[in-house]
């Protein structure tokens, strides 16, 4: 596949690997977190792991828009969907996520909620036009490489006076979760996560360019490479980062300098900007309250907010507690330190969200790498 | 019965439909037998009349198998629901190594159904049945109400005869075998699924759907002795078929990326949609465990039969008590190759 299969050539991938550890100083340790679960998702499929040394280690962090969004959440959108003449629109992914009271989209659906699958938000807006008698409500999730088709969804939605579309905003921001791991206690105080460096996601720098990202590079020391998800970038990336930490250097870097600029997409900010402001603070699975880290519809788009509407009030939910997501999706633990993991929580019987999602740490690690653990553990097994 | 006969059959092709007296038994349902069933499927056995077939059968162990086809869309690049049913099954018996002797064909149809739509259906399935020389030699049909179905839903059974001496099995594998594959991997998923999203490529993902019972024979006559076992990646694609095997036989198998054929299109295809290719179902296609000894042969031999012409060996039967399926990825690592959880794509078949 022409302009794919350039970027998954193992050849290259072999020479990059070498100089990564040719160049990486045996003394030291490196841990760099990949934001994104996409990323988490080439790492694994790749086996990109397998191809660097043992110092250099990849900590899987929270960018997974289902992974993070709290149990409360699915809740209310539960609820909403539920509701006389309400159709939740949302993408398949959400379907599994469990809720409280072992609830889920896919049971109340079962159960008689009009709740449908779509491929994007323009879907969900044909289906409002398409049933003038439902009150359509979209379930948006995701980072920045999502609003702005939600962003444009509503403002067709105005232009075109649909009385019966609205959205569910559940958007997160990238920096701001970044940051908030930056300033936890287990990386700052406790140093219980060594972080060295982050990668950033293309996608996401496709629409808000690679600038957000120098404030808290400089003022946390922590270099970022903004990279793409195919395993030559990814590979790149990491080189990258051992250089800038050799060379005691903490810029952003854009590895992906063929769709990423450093302003970024301003045609696509701006239809952000027309219809989103910044919610003062929003719960993360994992990270908890994050202030300025998601996105609200502005009042003088109101008709088309499915939380103003319909009276949504948002009560917080305790995760399961024997359920690790919270600490995994800060990096503190592994997928393989939950004690629900690959027991009772797998993907076909999935606990936590991370088991959910395909880009969820747990998942990318049950599907392709869990044979790794298990050879260690034949290692030590052998070795004893 | 007399009379039926010389009476001539009513029925709208063009533009009539499906109604529930089609169903009934009466005479609106042998209407729909002769003009629709009767010479698409015309052979000594249904012309008999009866309820039932009799045969004969040969030396050897019988096969039987049994399967539902439910696809959505009933038409598709490369097939529909009436070829598929008779590919699906006589594949089914064929991998056993047998020869397909016989099918049957039960058709639950909705109510409202269009007639025209009907005729294409069992013409496609009577031209396929001839080409694989596997006639259907008894059948039924239902009609129900509109809603308790989705157009129309088919079950074939099948029948054949396994040679003397030859016992494949799904627990047969051993450390060291070679594994498989006739050809290329995901094109009936991807056609089924592309159909359905309507998405277009410059050339067209056509499904593999075929009968494979006549590479199983050059097979069997060339190499049967060192053959372990067959099946085929239908749903779940190659990743299911080699972890199901993986289980049986309690070993653990290698595949290597690089050797796996697929087709540009549909890795594309895959791409766009989010599919990993191993997990797309393929419905003329086989993989075959087989001494290391004979692999080369067998490749070679299946490669000069139409439908195994980019036959492969793609990896090894390994020794693994947890019986994972890995492999060696194109880029350089190594990763997992799992089960689907979940549906990845709903009614493929």
């Amino acid at each position: 596949m022409k302009y794919v299969d350039e970027f998954r050539n193992g050849q290259l991938g072999a020479k990059i690997a070498a100089s990564i550890r040719a160049e990486a100083d045996p003394k030291r340790h490196y841990s760099f977190m990949e934001f994104c679960g996409g990323h988490t998702h080439a790492i694994s499929r790749y086996g990109i792991a397998d191809m660097l040394p043992d110092n250099v280690h990849m900590i899987h962090g929270p960018g997974c828009p289902v992974c993070v969004l709290p149990v409360g959440r699915i809740d209310q959108a539960i609820e909403l969907a539920a509701r006389e003449n309400v159709t939740l629109c949302t993408y398949g992914d959400l379907m599994r996520v469990p809720a409280s009271k072992r609830r889920s989209l896919l049971q109340a659906k079962a159960d008689g909620s009009d709740i449908r699958m779509v491929y994007s938000t323009l879907d969900a807006l044909k289906i409002a036009e398409q049933e003038p008698e439902r009150r359509v409500v979209f379930f948006a999730i995701g980072f920045e490489t999502t609003t702005p088709p939600t962003a444009l969804a509503i403002k067709v939605a105005a232009k075109k006076k649909l009385k019966n579309f609205s959205v569910f905003c559940n958007h997160v921001l990238t920096p701001a979760a970044i940051q908030n791991i930056l300033e936890s206690p287990d990386v700052r105080e406790l140093g219980t996560v060594q972080l060295d460096g982050f990668v950033g996601p293309a996608h996401v720098s496709t629409v808000i360019g690679t600038q957000p990202y120098e404030y808290f590079a400089e003022e946390f020391h922590s270099p970022v490479v903004v990279a793409g998800f195919e395993p030559l970038d990814m590979i790149q990336a990491i080189l990258m980062l051992v250089r800038q930490v050799n060379a005691g250097t903490n810029v952003v870097e854009n590895e992906f300098s063929r769709a990423v600029k450093r302003h970024g997409n301003e045609h696509a900010k701006r239809d952000v900007a027309d219809v989103f402001e910044l919610r003062k603070t929003f719960e993360w699975r994992g990270l908890g309250e994050v202030p300025y880290s998601a996105l609200r519809i502005k009042d003088s788009y109101a008709q088309f907010d499915a939380e103003r509407l319909f009276s949504m009030a948002y009560v917080p939910t305790p995760d399961n507690p024997a359920c690790d997501c919270g600490a995994i999706l800060r990096g503190v633990k592994k997928p393989t330190d939950c004690k629900l993991f690959g027991t009772a929580c797998t993907p076909d019987t999935p606990m936590g969200s991370c088991m959910v999602s395909s880009e969820g740490s747990c998942a990318a690690h049950w599907t392709y790498g869990r044979f790794r653990d298990e050879d260690k553990a034949d290692k030590n097994k052998a070795r004893a | 019965m007399n009379n039926m006969k010389t009476r001539k059959a009513k029925l709208d092709i063009k533009s009539g439909r499906v109604n529930l007296t089609h169903g009934a038994g009466g005479r609106a349902m042998n209407d729909l037998i002769e003009v629709i069933f009767k010479d698409a499927f015309d052979n000594d056995f249904l012309a008999q009349g009866n309820d039932q077939s009799a045969f004969d059968v040969g030396d050897g162990r019988m096969v039987m198998s049994t399967d539902g086809y439910v696809i959505t869309p009933l038409f598709f690049p490369g097939g529909d629901i009436g070829s598929l049913a008779v590919h699906g099954t006589v594949n089914d018996v064929a991998l056993s190594g047998a020869k397909p002797l016989y099918l049957s064909a039960g058709f639950i149809i909705e109510e409202g159904f269009p007639l025209a739509d009907l005729k294409r259906i069992v013409d496609s399935m009577g031209a396929a049945s001839r080409a694989a020389g596997v006639p259907i030699i008894t059948g039924d049909t239902k009609v129900v109400n509109k809603g308790m179905a989705d157009g129309v839903f088919i079950t074939t059974a099948g029948v054949g005869v396994v040679p003397k001496g030859l016992e494949l099995s799904g627990d047969k594998a051993r450390v060291g075998d070679k594994i498989i594959v006739s050809g290329t991997l995901g094109d009936h998923g991807v056609a089924v699924m592309s159909k359905r999203e309507n998405l277009s490529f410059e050339v067209e993902i056509e499904s593999d759907s075929a009968a494979l019972h006549t590479l199983i024979a050059d097979m069997v006559a060339g190499h049967g002795a060192a053959l372990r076992c067959m099946r085929d990646p239908t749903r779940g694609g190659l990743a299911a078929t080699l972890n199901e095997l993986a289980e049986q036989s309690n070993v653990g198998m290698c595949i290597r990326e690089a050797d796996v054929p697929l087709k540009p299109q549909v890795v594309a295809a895959c791409e766009l949609l989010g599919l990993d290719p191993l997990n797309v179902a393929n419905e003329g296609k086989l993989i075959a465990i087989v001494a290391p000894e004979a692999a080369d042969d067998l490749v070679a031999l299946m490669r000069a039969h139409p439908l195994g012409r980019d036959a492969a060996v793609i990896g090894d039967v390994v020794a693994d008590e947890r019986n994972f399926v890995r492999m060696k990825t194109a880029f350089g690592g190594e990763r997992m190759v799992d089960w689907l959880s979940g549906e990845q794509l709903p009614r493929i078949c």
